[in-house]
């Protein structure tokens, strides 16, 4: 990961951690003592670090909410969940690795996880459309969660996509259809659902896995019904300047507090200071005790007062006057 | 039946036409045929000379899908707030009201061929038909209320999507009318989603794409994401006809496009189908 770029304002961070590598490794090429050097320069960075991410703003989220170097789906089964079978293909015409799902267990106990899967460099990318699905990957969802649901086993699924993909075949192949297919069949899924934001939550393509019993997000993950970019474009022209969309980011409102409060999502789950792609497997335990927890409350109910609880969530969803 | 209208064949632009103020003439936007302006109303604001199928306002086609003088608009009172502060919205909605009242949805319940029907109608004047929470909850409500009385529902779709002044609340209301519309399906409460042009964006990956059967006006564009978006992603023209009604149709997404002037008497048939009544002579030779 060595290639991916430094977003702008981590760059005094990583600065720091360059000069603390630098000293171990002399340390250890040369067997000086530099702990007493060493300490304060860590202490400096985590105090560095919790100042940059306390202050984020909302683009400087969405940017961390894409970055690379967050753990992805994949990452997040492989450290939360054990026994993980991948289940492919949607049984209509293909499999689309920009989303991925299957069998696991949490706790020993036999779940199906889904989620948006990106790639890390160029050439897993183009294979996983940066996480942006086609029809089938949403199909392959639904017969996945219909699966589960025979089985009577909950569903996890874990949102992290820029959106739908915009092109031909997605269109020809119907996906506004398949979107609307998962959410209508979510919506009265008769197993418990638990969605996570984990990463950037965009669009259609986010809430085609988005409907839930209870919808967590990550910290520093983002939620929105457009692009700041595509937002700024339309509203104002300019989809690329840094302060149409600051601008668009923040009107928006994206990040997990700002959707706590409008009653969107359930749950904010903490990351480590300085973001998730900063210590994968603390982010994981934060996310395991979160899924457990509230799987533990699902179970209590009965499959139709579950039903019914979740559609009485989202109907009561949106602010109006009258 | 007094509803039934017997299709007229167009005549030819008549000569008289320079003896008639010039304010009574309109020119098709497609073909540019001229024509006397009582003769597109007559034809449901359907060119007389090529077919293309201009867009009518919400009360239009209330008129011409309920009975005469049967419905009754609901939800009056039902309005958008501002709940981002998002820059402008809150006087773009206000100006927005000045042409529509109902936001961009028209929500009434009246009787369709003589059958009680619950009809929710877009109305693209107002943003662009752009589902906000309004949008959301009058139709969550029309369904509702359909659920109680065991009325069919029907919405004829006409938007760019959702509202994004509203942020995720906007998204929030494509789960939150699927989620009402799976309870109608549970109690096989038959529903028909008409699309007409644009129907495109959220509210194409929602209600509109989950009717017991789906209809088309002729020429729609339909899709989620929009040809714009899509030519800038691909960076080529799109395929002639790409997200038409007749390209959705070939492609098995809707069930038929239709003529605006068997509408009604198609969505009558279906409805009659699907609620186990029998059918109604005449109706089948439109
Ligand atoms: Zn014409």
């Amino acid at each position: 990961m060595a290639s991916t770029p430094t977003l702008e304002f981590e760059k005094p961070i990583s600065e720091l951690e360059k000069q603390i590598d630098e000293l171990k490794k002399l340390a250890g090429d040369q067997r000086i003592r530099v702990e007493d050097e060493i300490a304060p320069l860590e202490k400096k960075l985590s105090a560095l670090r919790q100042e940059v991410y306390r202050n984020l703003t909302p683009l400087q989220r969405l940017l961390v909410a894409r970055s690379p170097r967050r753990p992805f789906t994949l990452d997040y089964i492989r450290l939360c969940f054990t026994d993980f079978i991948e289940l492919a293909g949607d049984r209509l015409f293909r499999e689309d690795a920009a989303i991925v799902g299957g069998w696991a267990r949490l706790e020993g106990e036999t779940v199906m996880v889904i989620g948006h899967q990106r790639g890390r460099d160029t050439k897993e990318n183009l294979r996983r459309n940066f996480g942006m699905p086609h029809p089938e990957g949403y199909r392959k969802a639904l017969r996945l969660m219909k699966l589960a649901e025979k089985f009577h086993v909950p569903v996890f699924t874990l949102i992290d996509t820029p959106g739908a993909w915009a092109g031909l075949g997605a269109e020809e192949r119907g996906q506004a259809a398949a979107i609307a297919r998962n959410l209508f069949e979510m919506s009265q899924l008769q197993v418990p659902l638990v969605a996570t934001v984990i990463g950037e939550g965009g669009s259609g393509g986010a809430l085609a896995l988005g409907v839930a019993d209870r919808v967590l997000m990550m910290e520093n993950a983002v939620y929105s019904v457009i692009t700041a970019e595509g937002c700024a474009a339309i509203l104002w022209k300019d989809g690329k300047s840094i302060e149409m969309r600051e601008r668009a980011a923040s009107a928006l409102k994206i990040t997990a507090p700002e959707l706590h409060d409008l009653k969107v999502i359930d749950e904010i789950i903490p990351e480590p200071v300085g973001g998730a792609h900063t210590n994968h497997e603390a982010s994981a335990a934060a996310l395991q005790e979160a899924l457990i927890r509230n799987l533990e409350d699902l179970r209590k109910l009965k499959p139709d007062k579950l039903v019914r609880r979740r559609r009485e969530k989202y109907l009561k969803m949106g602010q109006w006057a009258e | 039946m007094a509803w039934f209208r017997k299709e007229k064949k167009p005549r030819a632009p008549r000569t008289e036409r320079l003896e008639i103020p010039p304010d009574v003439w309109e020119k098709c936007e497609a073909c540019g045929h001229t024509d006397i302006r009582e003769k597109f109303i007559r034809s449901f604001n359907v060119c007389p000379a090529c077919d293309f199928h201009r867009r009518i306002r919400a009360v239009e086609y209330a008129r011409l899908l309920f009975d005469e003088n049967s419905w009754t608009e609901t939800e009056t009172d039902i309005r958008s707030v501002d709940p981002l502060q998002f820059p402008d919205y809150a006087a773009r909605v206000k100006k927005a009201r000045g042409v529509a009242d109902y936001d961009a949805i028209l929500t009434a319940h009246g009787t369709m061929a003589e059958m009680p029907v619950g009809i929710g109608i877009m109305d693209f004047a107002f943003m662009g038909g752009s589902m906000g929470s309004v949008v959301g909850e009058k139709i969550s409500r029309l369904a509702q209320r359909s659920l109680e009385k065991k009325h069919p529902l029907i919405v004829i779709s006409a938007s760019g999507g959702a509202r994004m002044q509203e942020g995720v609340l906007s998204l929030m209301q494509m789960a939150k009318v699927s989620a009402v519309l799976s309870q109608l399906a549970e109690r096989r409460i038959p529903y028909v989603s008409i699309l007409t042009n644009p129907t495109t964006g959220g509210v194409s990956a929602s209600f509109a794409m989950l009717g017991d059967a789906i209809l088309a006006e002729p020429g729609a564009v339909i899709g989620f994401a929009g040809p714009r978006v899509i030519k800038q992603t691909l960076g080529q023209d799109l395929p002639e006809g790409f997200q038409t009604a007749e390209f959705l149709l070939d492609h098995g997404m809707v069930d038929a496009v239709v003529h605006r002037r068997d509408l009604k008497a198609t969505v009558g048939r279906l409805l009659r189908h699907m609620s186990g009544k029998p059918a109604v002579a005449g109706w089948t030779t439109a």
